[in-house]
C-alpha cells in the first residue's frame, strides 16, 4: 500500500505554560491517504479547529505552542520546517478554508486580487495571467459573471458566494490537501449543500484529499471517507464513516448520533441530548474524559486514560466499556 | 461624486459667514483699542477730537453690524480689507505668508506620518516585547514636552555651546528651495513631534486590532510573507481612523505652528495673527481666521473624500 499524504502522529498544542496551560489538541495520530476525505467531528472546544491550525501551523504563537508529535506530509515533518519553507506549502500544497466567509475575506481588496495573491507567489505567475486564472477559477466555483466581478469586493456578495470564492482561493495552487474548517456552518441550509457538493466535486476532479472539519454528523455521513470523532483534545473514535454509522463503539458517539433529529424516526420519539457540558479542557477529570458524562460509565473509567485500541484493523476506540476491550 | 462635492462646497458658506460673525465680534472685545494704541505710540494725552477723527479714518466709528457688512461687502469682491496700520491689503499680505504656513504644516504632517506609521507598525508586530515598550515610552515623552519648549532650547543650547543657531533670516523657496527647507526641517520636526506620537499610538492599537482578524489569518494560510500581510493586507484597513486623526488635528497643527513661527521667526500666518493680535489690527485676524477655517473645512473634505479611496464600501455608495 502507498504511503498516506499526511501522518499525523502524537500532535500535541498547548495554550499557556505552567499551571494554567491548557492542552487543546492531545496526543493525536490520524492519516490522510491521498484523494480521501476524512472528516474530524466534535463540540466546540474539542479540539478539531487547533487540530487544523497546527497542520498549517498557523496556532497563535505565543501563547499557543506545538510542544509534541510529528507532522508528516509528502515525507516532510512540518513542525521541524524553517518558517520560510512552511511558507512556501501553505496555500500552495496545503490550502485551508475558513469557517467564517464573512469575516475571513480583506475588505479592502477586490476579490479578483485575493484569489490571484497565491497563484503569483506560489506558481510565479505574473499578476496578469494570475488574475486571467482567478477568472478560470471562479468559473469552476460557479460565480456567475465570474470575469467582472473580478473587480468586486467582499461586501458586494451573499454568504455563499463568499465561501465560493475561498473555495476558489484554496484550488488556485491545486493543493494536494485542502482543509475545510466548518466551511458551511455560518451558511444557510441550501447553500450548505451547495458549498460541499462543490467541494467534493471539485477535490475529486483535482485528486485533492480533504480534511473536512464539522460538528454535523449529516455532513459527514454523506462527504467523508473515514471519520475521527474528538472529545477533550484526544480522538476517541475511528473509523471508515460507513462502519462508525453502522457500529458506534464510544458512548460519546452514540451520544452524537442519538442526538441528530431524524426525518425517518416515528414522531413522539425523543432526541437524547448527551447530558452535562463539554469538558475543561484545563481541568478535566481523571481517566477518560467523557466519564462525568457517560451513561455507561465503570470504575476503571475514572482511574485509566483509555487509548485509542483496536476493534478491529480500520476501527479504533478509546473506551473501557467497549466488549473489544 | 462631483455632486457631493459641490455640496460639501455650498454647506461651507453658512459655516464660515457664522464663524467670520463670532470672529469679527470678539476680536473687538480684546480688551484695549486700537485707538488708544495708535495713540499712545505718538501723544498720549490726545484730545477727544483726534480720537474721533482717528476713529472715523479708520472706519470705526459705525456701529459694529455696519462694520460687518460693508466687510461682508468687500469680501464677496475677494477683498479682506486694509490693514490698520500699514495700510496694504489684508489679501496681500495672506498670499505671500499662506504658503509659508502651508508648507511648515505639510512638512510637519509628513514627518510625523512618516515617523508615526512605521513606527506604529513596528511596535504592533512586536506586541509587548522591549523594544515595543521602548517606543510607547518615547511617544508619551514626546506627546508630554511641549514643542514651544523644545523650539526654545533648540535657539538657545547650540548657540551657548558652538555658538550656532538657527537662521533667523527667512529664506524663500524660490530664493533657495534647499536652504528654505533646511531652515523649516527644524521647526517642522518639533511641530509634527507631538503628533507622530499620537500617529504612533494610534497605528499601533489599529494594527493590533487588524492583525487579530480572520482574514489575517487566511493570508497567513495563503504563504504570503509578514510584510505583505502588513503592507498589503493590514495597513490599509488600519488607516482609515488614521486619516481621520489627521482632519482632525490639522487645526491644532496650525496652533502650534503660531508659536514655532514666533520661536524660529518665520514670517508665516502665525506671525502675522500674533502681530495682528498685539496691534488690534481688526481686519487682519479677521482675514487670517477666515483662511483658517477655509483651509481646516477644505482638509477635512480631502479626508472625508479619501475615504472612498481606502474603504470599499464608502465608494460603491
Amino acid at each position: 500500500m502507498t504511503k498516506p499524504l499526511l501522518q499525523v502522529r502524537n500532535l500535541t498544542t498547548r495554550f499557556g505554560h505552567g499551571l494554567g496551560s491548557v492542552t487543546a489538541v492531545n496526543n493525536v495520530s490520524f492519516d490522510v491517504n491521498a484523494g480521501e476525505t476524512v472528516a474530524i467531528v466534535g463540540e466546540s472546544g474539542s479540539g478539531k479547529s487547533i487540530t487544523a491550525l497546527s497542520i498549517l501551523r498557523l496556532v497563535p504563537e505565543p501563547p499557543g505552542k506545538i510542544v509534541g508529535g510529528e507532522i508528516l506530509f509528502d515525507g516532510l515533518d512540518l513542525t521541524k520546517l524553517p518558517e520560510e519553507e512552511m511558507r512556501a506549502i501553505r496555500g500552495n500544497r496545503i490550502a485551508m478554508i475558513f469557517q467564517e466567509p464573512m469575516t475571513s475575506l480583506n475588505p479592502s481588496l477586490t476579490i479578483g486580487l485575493q484569489i490571484a495573491e497565491p497563484i503569483n507567489l506560489h506558481m510565479k505567475m505574473p499578476w496578469q495571467k494570475a488574475y486571467d486564472k482567478a477568472k478560470q477559477l471562479l468559473d469552476r466555483v460557479r460565480m456567475p459573471d465570474a470575469k467582472s466581478r473580478l473587480s468586486s469586493h467582499p461586501h458586494q456578495f451573499s454568504g455563499g458566494m463568499r465561501q465560493r470564492i475561498m473555495i476558489a482561493m484554496a484550488l488556485a495552487c491545486q493543493p494536494k490537501l485542502i482543509i475545510a474548517d466548518e466551511p458551511t456552518t455560518a451558511l444557510d441550509v441550501t447553500v450548505q449543500a451547495q458549498i460541499l457538493e462543490l467541494l467534493k466535486e471539485l477535490t475529486r476532479e483535482t485528486g485533492s484529499s480533504l480534511i473536512l472539519i464539522t460538528h454535523d454528523l449529516g455532513v459527514v455521513a454523506r462527504y467523508a471517507d473515514r471519520v475521527c470523532v474528538m472529545y477533550g483534545g484526544k480522538i476517541i473514535e475511528t473509523a471508515s464513516a460507513h462502519d462508525l454509522y453502522a457500529r458506534p463503539l464510544h458512548p460519546y458517539t452514540r451520544g452524537l448520533m442519538a442526538s441528530i433529529p431524524r426525518l425517518d424516526q416515528p414522531p413522539g420519539v425523543r432526541l437524547v441530548p448527551i447530558k452535562g457540558q463539554p469538558p475543561n479542557l484545563a481541568q478535566l477529570p481523571p481517566g477518560c474524559s467523557f466519564n462525568p458524562r457517560c451513561g455507561e460509565v465503570i470504575d476503571r473509567c475514572r482511574r485509566d486514560v483509555p487509548e485509542l485500541m483496536h476493534a478491529d484493523e480500520k476501527h479504533l476506540h478509546a473506551c473501557w466499556t467497549s466488549p473489544h476491550v | 461624486m462631483q455632486g457631493y462635492i459641490v455640496r460639501r462646497f455650498l454647506a461651507l458658506i453658512p459655516t464660515l459667514i457664522f464663524a467670520s460673525f463670532i470672529v469679527f465680534i470678539t476680536v473687538r472685545l480684546i480688551p484695549g483699542n486700537i485707538i488708544e494704541l495708535m495713540l499712545s505710540q505718538n501723544d498720549v494725552s490726545a484730545s477727544k477730537q483726534t480720537r474721533d477723527q482717528l476713529e472715523a479714518a479708520l472706519g470705526l466709528d459705525t456701529p459694529i453690524y455696519i462694520q460687518y457688512f460693508k466687510w461682508m461687502a468687500g469680501l464677496l469682491q475677494g477683498d479682506l480689507g486694509k490693514s490698520l496700520w500699514t495700510n496694504t491689503p489684508v489679501m496681500e499680505e495672506i498670499l505671500y505668508r499662506l504658503p509659508i504656513t502651508f508648507q511648515l504644516g505639510m512638512m510637519a504632517l509628513l514627518v510625523s506620518l512618516l515617523v508615526g506609521i512605521p513606527i506604529g507598525v513596528y511596535a504592533a508586530l512586536k506586541q509587548d516585547t522591549v523594544g515595543d515598550y521602548l517606543l510607547r515610552t518615547l511617544s508619551i515623552l514626546m506627546l508630554a514636552i511641549p514643542g514651544f519648549w523644545v523650539g526654545t532650547l533648540v535657539m538657545v543650547f547650540p548657540a551657548m555651546w558652538w555658538g550656532w543657531s538657527p537662521s533667523v533670516r527667512f529664506v524663500t523657496f524660490s530664493q533657495d528651495p534647499w536652504g528654505n527647507f533646511v531652515q523649516l526641517l527644524i521647526p517642522a520636526l518639533i511641530l509634527g513631534k507631538a503628533f507622530s506620537a499620537i500617529i504612533m499610538r494610534l497605528t499601533r492599537t489599529l494594527m493590533l486590532e487588524v492583525l487579530r482578524q480572520d482574514y489575517i489569518r487566511t493570508a497567513r494560510a495563503k504563504g504570503l510573507s509578514v510584510s505583505t500581510i502588513v503592507i498589503r493586507h493590514a495597513l490599509r484597513n488600519a488607516l482609515i481612523p488614521v486619516v481621520t486623526l489627521v482632519g482632525l488635528q490639522a487645526p491644532l497643527l496650525f496652533g502650534g505652528a503660531v508659536i514655532l513661527e514666533q520661536i524660529f521667526v518665520i514670517p508665516g500666518m502665525g506671525l502675522l495673527l500674533l502681530e495682528a493680535v498685539g496691534t488690534r489690527d481688526y481686519p487682519t485676524i479677521t482675514g487670517v481666521f477666515l483662511v483658517i477655517g477655509v483651509a481646516v473645512v477644505i482638509i477635512n473634505l480631502l479626508v472625508d473624500l479619501s475615504y472612498g479611496f481606502l474603504d470599499p464600501k464608502v465608494r460603491n455608495r
